[in-house]
């Protein structure tokens, strides 16, 4: 094996230029499938990131997946029953200390309960339609990131009670409303209640710096007259995964609607897994290039050193000898080309990491591009232009052991 | 004088649209310490048989016996290990590897068979060239040697496994009468001296003449008459 190692490394050393350009073809090919998976993979995670942060891992409305059946339906199971008026169910969900307290009992993680009325803010004679929230402040904390968004006063104002808000700062801006103030909220129902601004915050989610506003749970519900009412319980998982069965068993016991972060983004991640059947698509095309380019090369070494072969053979060499010899030639092209494309996709995906974006024009702030830096891609890189070098080189190398070294001797005598 | 080698109607047919017969029932033994000359006009089968003799191809009908084991049912492990051990070969043309110089060509074989250290493999190399008078030529690349100093290193590369039998196709061929000269002085040396079997295939008459035997070959039959 020595001697075919040596074989091999003189042929490869013999061929400087040829080599260098097949080395290179390699990795370029490994680089930017490197630098091309960290960024869409970066994008994907910081995408997913931000959903699984800013949103609830399991949320309980008070919506039902199914209406309540009818006692009528139950007690004639056989009869057929039309015309009937479902009766009107008290909104929220009943019961809440209870439903707490259990969820309390078992579930993995963090959860908070929230009662959510629609009404309009005023202030002078502004108008803003808003979604007011009442909440506990302390359990909201540990189950919503709003803490970190503030750009003046903070969430935990709300803590120190009395009738104090915190809203959008675009809601502010378009009421003229400042921090300090006083803005007059009013429920559907037609309450009207005042609350001093204690906080602005600022999302990035338009929707949400406009049209929200948050409240003690006591204040919405007086507000929206449905004392000790709550109508959504989210809840914050230790382990994001777990949201599927957490939210099965929350379902199945209360008999609300529960649904997990899956269930609500899973247009957005069947569109993910899309994007990295294209990404894998993309990548094993630029390596299956760099294969080509491995194939062509060894192809060419082996039709030129077809003498060589010939004159081997007859000295004793085995077709397993020649096999191996071209075989370990492609793989030596393979393997430096993914060690040096791995250093070009670190330098690639490093350069990327260093480009800034001030995007807030549009509600949305991207500041640098969101890059992964994972050994996997990598290894994936570099097996697959090994293999893609095996490969390239094994075809060759099988034709060239097969060649009949009279046919060649002819030839060239 | 114990036979090296042994045919019985050896046939070679290439299998074309039209099958051309190469070599036709040649049958013919060669014993130890032999320098025996395969002669012919051209296309007549002269290096088809030293082919076929060499293990380099396979006959399509007729038995070919190496000291004294059948060839017929070998594989082709252990065609490349005959050839390996018992058979060197010398082209017209030298065939030497062109990336490696003349020591390390030699090396090669004895590396292949792995039956000396390194050490011996390169003290033998040396010893090799030094003997064919190439001693100060043994780290040049064939492309920095002389034609004749070429096919002196391809002679000892023949010889690096110390085989039995050195098959020699148109060893002379591509060389001026001097390296033609030095040439055959060192095959025949190998037969008088080292003991080794000779068989070459030449046009050179003259050379044939002075070989212990003539094989002469016409239409890939032998031919009785001009054959000694």
């Amino acid at each position: 094996m020595r001697l075919i190692f040596d074989i091999a490394a003189t042929h490869i050393t013999g061929r400087g230029r040829q080599m260098l350009v097949a080395v290179l073809g390699v990795a370029v090919g490994v680089g930017f499938s490197i630098a091309m998976a960290a960024l869409m993979q970066g994008g994907q995670d910081d995408f997913v990131r931000q959903m699984v942060d800013t949103m609830p891992h399991v949320d309980i409305s008070d919506e039902r997946r199914t209406p309540r059946r009818q006692p009528a339906e139950d007690v004639f199971a056989t009869a057929a029953i039309s015309g009937l008026r479902p009766r009107d169910d008290r909104r929220g969900i009943i019961n809440p200390t209870a439903a707490t307290a259990w969820l309390e009992s078992w579930v993995p993680g963090r959860f908070a309960a929230s009662l959510k009325a629609q009404g309009v803010i005023r202030y002078a004679s502004r108008e803003v339609g808003a979604a007011i929230i009442g909440v506990d402040p302390e359990r909201e904390l540990a189950v919503s990131p709003i803490a970190e968004d503030f750009v003046e006063g903070s969430f935990a104002a709300l803590i120190a009670g009395g009738n104090n808000i915190v809203v959008g700062d675009t809601m502010a801006t378009r009421l003229g409303a400042g921090f300090g103030d006083t803005i007059t909220a009013v429920s559907s129902e037609g309450l009207t209640r005042n609350f001093k601004i204690v906080g602005l915050f600022h999302t990035g989610t338009t929707a949400r710096d406009e049209g929200e506003a948050y409240v003690l749970l006591k204040n919405a519900q007086i507000l929206s007259a449905r004392p000790n009412a709550i109508n959504e319980i989210r809840i914050k998982l230790d382990d994001p995964g777990l949201a599927p069965s957490v939210a099965r068993r929350a379902e199945s016991e209360l008999g609300y609607e529960a649904v997990a972060w899956q269930e609500a983004n899973e247009s957005i991640l069947e569109a993910l897994v899309i994007r990295n059947v294209i990404m894998y698509t993309v990548v094993g095309a630029i390596m299956l290039v760099a294969g080509f380019g491995i194939y062509n090369i060894i192809s060419t070494i082996t039709h030129e050193k077809a003498r060589d072969i010939a004159i081997m053979k007859s000295l004793g060499f085995r077709e397993a000898d020649m096999r191996g010899l071209f075989l370990l030639e492609g793989v030596a092209i393979g393997a430096a080309g993914s060690a040096l494309g791995s250093l070009l996709g670190l330098a690639m995906t490093y350069a990327l990491s260093l480009i800034r974006f001030e995007i807030a024009a549009t509600g949305q702030e991207m500041t640098h591009l969101p890059i992964t830096w994972s050994l996997l891609h990598y290894v994936i890189a570099s097996a697959f232009a090994l293999s893609s070098a095996a490969v390239a080189g094994y075809l060759p190398a099988r034709r060239a052991a097969g060649l009949n070294p009279v046919d060649i001797i002819r030839g060239a005598s | 004088m114990s036979v090296l080698i042994e045919t019985e109607k050896l046939t070679r047919i290439l299998p074309e649209t039209v099958p051309v017969t190469l070599v036709r029932d040649v049958s013919l033994s060669i014993g130890e310490k032999e320098f025996v000359a395969i002669t012919g006009p051209s296309g007549s089968g002269k290096s088809s048989l030293l082919y076929l003799l060499g293990l380099l191809d396979r006959p399509t009908s007729g038995i070919l016996r190496i000291a004294g084991r059948d060839t017929e049912p070998m594989n082709e492990q252990e065609r490349a290990a005959t050839r390996l051990s018992t058979l060197g070969f010398v082209f017209q043309f030298h065939f030497l590897l062109p990336e490696f110089t003349a020591r390390e060509n030699v090396e090669i074989p004895m590396r292949r068979l792995r039956r000396l250290g390194r050490a011996e493999i390169r003290a033998r190399a040396a010893e090799l060239l030094a003997s064919l008078g190439l001693g100060e030529h043994i780290d040049k690349r064939p492309d920095q040697l002389s034609g004749g100093q070429r096919q002196r290193v391809a002679v000892a590369r023949s010889l690096a496994n110390d085989p039995a039998v050195i098959l020699a196709d148109e060893p002379t061929g591509s060389l001026d009468s001097h390296s033609s000269e030095q040439v055959f002085n060192i095959l025949e040396s190998l037969v008088r001296e080292r003991g080794k079997t000779v068989i070459a295939v030449t046009h050179d008459l003259d050379m044939a003449a002075r070989m212990d035997r003539q094989i002469r070959l016409v239409d890939g039959k032998i031919d009785y008459g001009m054959s000694s």
